[in-house]
């Protein structure tokens, strides 16, 4: 009986292990793993809200991403990720069926169908010289069936056919020195206008048909301007003067040039403030915005201008949306007294509100920074309104009778940093109903789970069984698990807005703007810079929650002020921001933690000063017992300089600060700068655990690996060949690998590819680095893996030593000892060019790695790091084969069964983050871009547990079923036996 | 068979009457023609001489267990040799057979030459050579464990679980935030 239970159960084991973890089958995807798709932050937006059809916004991202969105629900319909250089200038919809997107800094004209996303037609538009780029399609101009499309760019115009994307004429207006601000187009005239230098302002009258050169006029103001202007039909343009003091009025109507000017004064009494023209488009208005007022002035044929209204506190005007012949409304928004006011009004019917709603919007999402609106016509026949809003945190919402409809979180299309957290610990004390419920839940769900194991289940069985598993509620539970597979994915986004995604499905957990890194007088661009985890307690402090820390600065330079804010991890509550009165430049984690689990941080400043965080005694104290093994080293890629410095003393300003620094430098490593220049730096994550410092060969020899978290890869490419690929010959390029310990400086090892260039990739694990780049003779890329042993521990070989213990291997050792080393390289070809390398990390390090490869093509493929073992021989012997060796192939195998996105897409890829669960077998694996995507992976399968659909039901069925075997044989055998007996 | 006849033999007797011991019917006059003196003198020699043969005969079973064992060392080698060197259910279960049954053998070295002890046959030998061969047989079980490849007899068995040795100094830094 026991042994067939055994034997059962170890076929079954085996079973579930045949079934292979790097691969997927079609049903289990979304089991483990989700993908969510964002566009980010939009730029601009038109509304395709025809009666018949699916009503649709279009827009597009500062992620460069052209999107279809549904505007009942918000769904993506479809969606295009240009290249990061293919920035989107402009977006409209021609003809009614094309959406029309100029990008490249107007360099490239696409079409795409409106329904599906298919691309038309695209047009590369040729140009001499970078400039402001405008796209412009007329959108009551129905002389022809052939609308142009009018587009500046590249200091030419052009105009394009909009049916194929033909460039029908061009002019170039390079050789003018025309700053070219508007393009007017009207029946058979396009003007074109714009500022030479910053007083003069030229205007020229095109030939719509074929681009001839009708009339040329300027204007020289008798002051400099500001460079901005505005455009308010009919033929008149608004101006600031450069101390934004003066309006002026340019009017170009009939062919000759005049201007009105007036003081600001004149038409605001106290304009103390900065005068804005806001861009926003409106017929017969302008805005102009002083402080936090802003000012409609009313532009009269004669050129005179007129304060129309003052509105105060507002946050964003929209452009003027026709809704009749003659009837054009705009939609402005107030913040007052924390309340949001939406208001649309008539631009000439100024009394009238059309519409004045209250908003409610969580406050977490920022001020409204950019709003469009469209119409429609209700079942009275008046117009409604929907404001589609754009929100400092990136979000996008659309908002329709006062309420939000939907909303999408497209801050996560940028995420800046990623770090993770666990879950709280399970409480005690679940109520006996619940588990009632759920063991009758659960009971069902096996006996489904088993009729598909033995066929008979059908087919709306197969959709129950399949709902059950992907909606597990065991999956986004918000406690710890046994695996260790749920968890926090703190991300912090560009706009500095802090999310916490749970790793079971996906969903936001909790999300914080920081006040630190809000818009505000003081810090007018704040970049959300990196986040750590501040506060991971375990063991003696569980029942604090984790904390992280957030670093973001005020503006791009490394001067500008910068500011700490720590969060609770489970609620993510704001629990301290420090304002610092020292700059950051480079943030050092160290591997001391105090009393409470608190992690020790060096801030190092832009004057090479280092600052103490937590700013406590405890910290200074334990900083001070390791003050002589701190050290810290600096890449100057510009100047080509690597230096290396420990720490000396405190500050000495007026009085001594204990939690500040100095240093002396210590060693400095200084390229040529006529043949290298660095391009790329990696060193081994922090966190990583090695399991053992030993690699054994076939021969039960073995090699002591050289493990020493203190080593940093360096790459360096020849200065011609730093460019991008093909702009330097064979014979120019050239690329130097480094491998040098941080403390000492000593190199340990250095390489050169003749004829190879960046860029690089590189990832660097325990005594390993991988790093990809092209080979310009072979034209292909190319991956190296460089392995490093430790020399001078080769000779503990005595067996006797490790019975005594009298071994010194695990005595802690110095950069000083100066260890002998001794690496082995090998490369080979790759397919594809790579967008981000990572390599999987566990719990204990004892699994086999994995690498995770960011294609070009936005997927993340996984390539065993037995491929990339310079081991590998053309025939390796019988031995070297049992024991896992790959005989050598000239190029790395791209299996497409290990691509861990499967079908999916990544878009607009940037990095790949790995966490350990706590089953061994287990890596997590983050994946951001555009899109999110997590999934689990097992590099050597899940060795260590039985497989999430292994079926439990089906073990306990048989196991009744031996039992009650046993019973019956045993009542049978023992009546036999008493009739023989009485026989 | 044998054994178990030589058992009953020696001390598995149901019942007996004891024809030699005349102690008590010394009063009663022997029968006419009846020689006590001869028929003391006949049985004790008898006696003796089935002692000896018994004695013998122990000693001769027990040489015979002694050396049962090389019989199992020669199949034990054999199943070795078919089982082959890498590692998998058979040669596991083999090879551990061979090391349990010399040690459950020597445990009960002293029960099993129990039935041969006697005051006249020396036990000693057969019992040296019995844990000889078992001990044969454990060197053979070991060897095959070490041909296996599960006895850390290599510096590789005692590295791979040593930790990493701690690094004394740290260093951290980089590129700076741009």
């Amino acid at each position: 009986m026991a042994m067939a239970i055994r034997v059962f159960l170890s076929f079954l084991l085996f079973l579930s292990l045949t079934n292979l973890a790097s691969s997927l089958y079609e049903d289990q995807v979304g089991l483990m793993d989700w993908h969510q798709q964002y566009i980010g932050k939009v730029k601009h937006a038109v509304f395709h809200t025809q009666k018949t059809g699916r009503k649709r916004v279009l827009v597009s991202t500062e992620e460069n991403v052209v999107a279809s969105l549904d505007l009942r629900h918000g769904e993506i319909f479809w969606r295009h990720v240009l290249g990061t250089n293919d920035v989107v200038d402009g977006i409209d919809i021609a003809l009614g069926k094309y959406v029309i997107t100029l990008s490249s800094g107007g360099s490239i004209l696409r079409a795409w169908n409106l329904p599906d996303g298919q691309m038309v037609w695209e047009s590369s538009l040729q140009g001499s010289k970078a400039s402001k780029s405008i796209l412009n399609i007329p959108k009551n101009l129905k002389s022809d069936k052939d609308d142009l499309i009018l587009v500046f760019g590249k200091g030419c115009l052009h105009a394009i056919s909009s049916i194929d994307g033909e460039v029908l004429w061009k002019k170039d207006f390079a050789g003018e020195s025309i700053e070219v601000s508007h393009i007017i187009q009207s029946p058979e005239v396009i003007y074109v206008a714009g500022f030479v230098g910053s007083s003069k302002f030229y205007v020229y009258e095109l030939d719509a048909k074929s681009g001839e050169l009708l009339k040329n006029n300027h204007i020289a103001l008798p002051f400099r301007t500001s460079g901005e202007s505005l455009y308010v039909p009919d033929d008149k343009f608004l101006v600031l003067d450069d101390a934004r003091s003066k309006i002026v009025t340019i009017n170009i109507n009939n062919g000759d040039i005049n201007y009105n000017q007036k003081q600001i004064s004149d038409l605001v009494k106290d304009s103390s403030g900065q005068a804005v023209i806001l861009p926003s488009r409106l017929p017969g208005l302008s805005a102009l915005k002083i402080n936090s007022q802003v000012l409609l002035i009313k532009v009269t044929n004669e050129g005179e201008l007129a304060v129309v209204d003052k509105i105060d506190n507002t946050a964003a005007f929209s452009n003027a949306l026709s809704i009749s012949e003659d009837q054009h409304v705009f939609a402005f928004v107030q913040y007052e007294d924390n309340k949001i006011h939406l208001s649309i009004k008539d631009v000439n019917d100024w009394s009238r509100d059309l519409l004045k709603e209250n908003l409610v919007i969580d406050h977490q999402r920022g001020n409204i920074e950019k709003i469009f609106i469209n119409n429609y016509v209700r079942t009275d026949r008046s117009h409604g309104f929907r404001a589609l809003m754009v929100m400092e945190d990136h979000s996008l919402l659309l908002v329709q009778q006062g309420e939000i409809v939907w909303s999408r979180e497209d801050g996560l299309a940028s995420v800046v940093d990623v770090t993770t957290s666990e879950l709280p610990v399970e409480k005690e004390g679940v109520s006996v109903a619940k588990v009632e419920q759920n063991l009758f839940e659960w009971l069902k769900g096996h006996v489904l789970k088993l009729k598909g194991t033995l066929m008979i289940a059908s087919p709306e069985d197969k959709i129950a069984i399949q709902k059950l598993r992907l909606g597990s509620s065991e999956k986004s539970k918000m406690t710890r698990d046994h695996n260790g597979f749920r968890k926090l994915l703190i991300v912090l986004t560009r706009a500095g807005k802090v999310f916490a995604l749970h790793t079971g499905d996906g969903h936001i957990v909790w999300s914080i703007t920081l006040n630190t890194l809000r818009k505000s007088e003081d810090c007018k661009h704040p970049v959300g810079l990196n986040i750590y985890q501040w506060q991971v307690p375990h063991h003696h402090a569980l029942d604090e929650n984790p904390s992280i820390l957030v670093i973001g600065r005020c503006g791009p330079s490394l001067s500008a002020p910068t500011a700490l804010s720590f969060l609770d991890a489970y609620t993510g509550k704001e629990l301290n921001s420090l304002s610092l009165a020292h700059t950051v430049a480079r943030v050092i984690p160290l591997p001391y933690t105090d009393s409470t689990e608190q992690r020790l941080h060096l801030i190092i400043d832009f004057n090479k000063h280092a600052h103490l965080y937590p700013r406590t005694p405890e910290a200074s104290e334990i900083l001070k017992h390791e003050f002589s093994n701190i050290y810290w080293y600096s890449v100057e890629a510009d100047n080509g300089v690597i230096r290396g410095h420990a720490l000396k003393s405190n500050c000495i300003h007026e009085v001594v600060d204990e939690y500040c620094f100095v240093f002396r430098d210590l060693w400095s490593i200084v390229f040529p700068s006529e043949s290298e220049k660095i391009i790329a730096t990696v060193t081994r994550k922090s966190n990583e655990v090695v399991h053992t410092q030993a690699k054994v060969m076939t021969d039960h020899d073995v090699m002591y690996k050289y493990i020493s978290k203190n080593i940093l890869f360096v790459a360096n490419a020849a200065p011609k060949a730093s460019g991008d690929i093909g702009t330097a010959t064979p014979e120019e390029a050239l690329l130097v690998i480094y491998i040098i310990d941080t403390v000492t400086g000593r190199i340990l090892h250095r390489m050169t590819h003749q004829g190879c260039q960046g860029p690089v990739h590189a990832v660097f694990s325990e005594n390993w680095v991988v790093y990809h780049y092209f080979n310009l003779r072979a034209h292909r890329h190319e991956m190296s893996v460089i392995e490093v042993y430790d020399q001078s521990r080769a000779d503990n070989k005595d067996i006797w030593k490790f019975l005594l213990g009298k071994h010194n291997l695990t005595s802690p050792i110095s950069s000083y000892y100066r260890p002998e080393i001794s690496a082995k390289s090998q490369s080979y070809f790759f397919t594809h060019s790579v967008k981000a390398i990572e390599v999987t990390s566990t719990a204990k390090g004892i699994t086999s790695k994995q690498l995770l490869i960011g294609t070009i093509g936005d997927q993340v493929l996984a390539v065993d790091k037995r491929f990339l073992d310079p081991r590998r021989t053309l025939n390796p012997s019988q031995a070297e084969k049992e024991e896992g060796i790959i005989p050598l192939t000239d190029s790395l195998p791209i299996i497409s069964q290990s691509y861990i996105t499967h079908s999916l897409k990544v878009e607009g890829l940037r990095g790949i983050v790995t966490v350990p669960a706590k089953l061994e077998s287990t890596s997590l694996v983050f994946a951001y871009g555009v899109d999110l995507f997590f999934t689990q992976i097992a590099p050597s399968r899940t060795y260590d547990s039985l497989t999430e659909d292994f079926n439990y039901a089906l073990l306990l069925l048989t196991i009744v079923a031996l039992v009650a075997a046993l019973f019956i044989t045993y009542v049978l055998s023992e009546r036999k036996d008493l009739q023989e007996k009485w026989r | 068979m044998e054994k178990g006849k030589g058992a009953i033999g020696s001390t598995g007797r149901r019942w007996a009457v004891d024809f030699s011991d005349n102690s008590t019917s010394r009063d009663i006059l022997d029968p006419p023609g009846f020689s006590r003196a001869s028929l003391d003198q006949d049985d004790s020699t008898l006696s003796r001489q089935k002692k000896d043969a018994e004695s013998n005969w122990k000693s001769q079973k027990a040489w015979e267990v002694a050396q049962a064992p090389f019989k199992n060392l020669l199949m034990m080698g054999f199943m070795m040799w078919m089982a082959g060197n890498t590692v998998h259910l058979f040669s596991i279960g083999i090879t551990f057979s061979a090391l349990w049954q010399p040690i459950s053998a020597l445990q009960s070295v002293g029960k099993m030459f129990e039935p041969y002890k006697d005051a006249k046959v020396e036990l000693l030998g057969p019992k040296l050579l019995f844990i000889a061969l078992n001990l044969g047989g454990m060197a053979l079980g070991v060897w095959k464990l070490n041909s296996l490849g599960l006895l850390p007899t290599h510096t590789s068995d005692w590295v791979s679980s040593l930790a990493p040795a701690q690094e004394v100094e740290y260093s951290g830094g980089g590129l700076n935030f741009s």
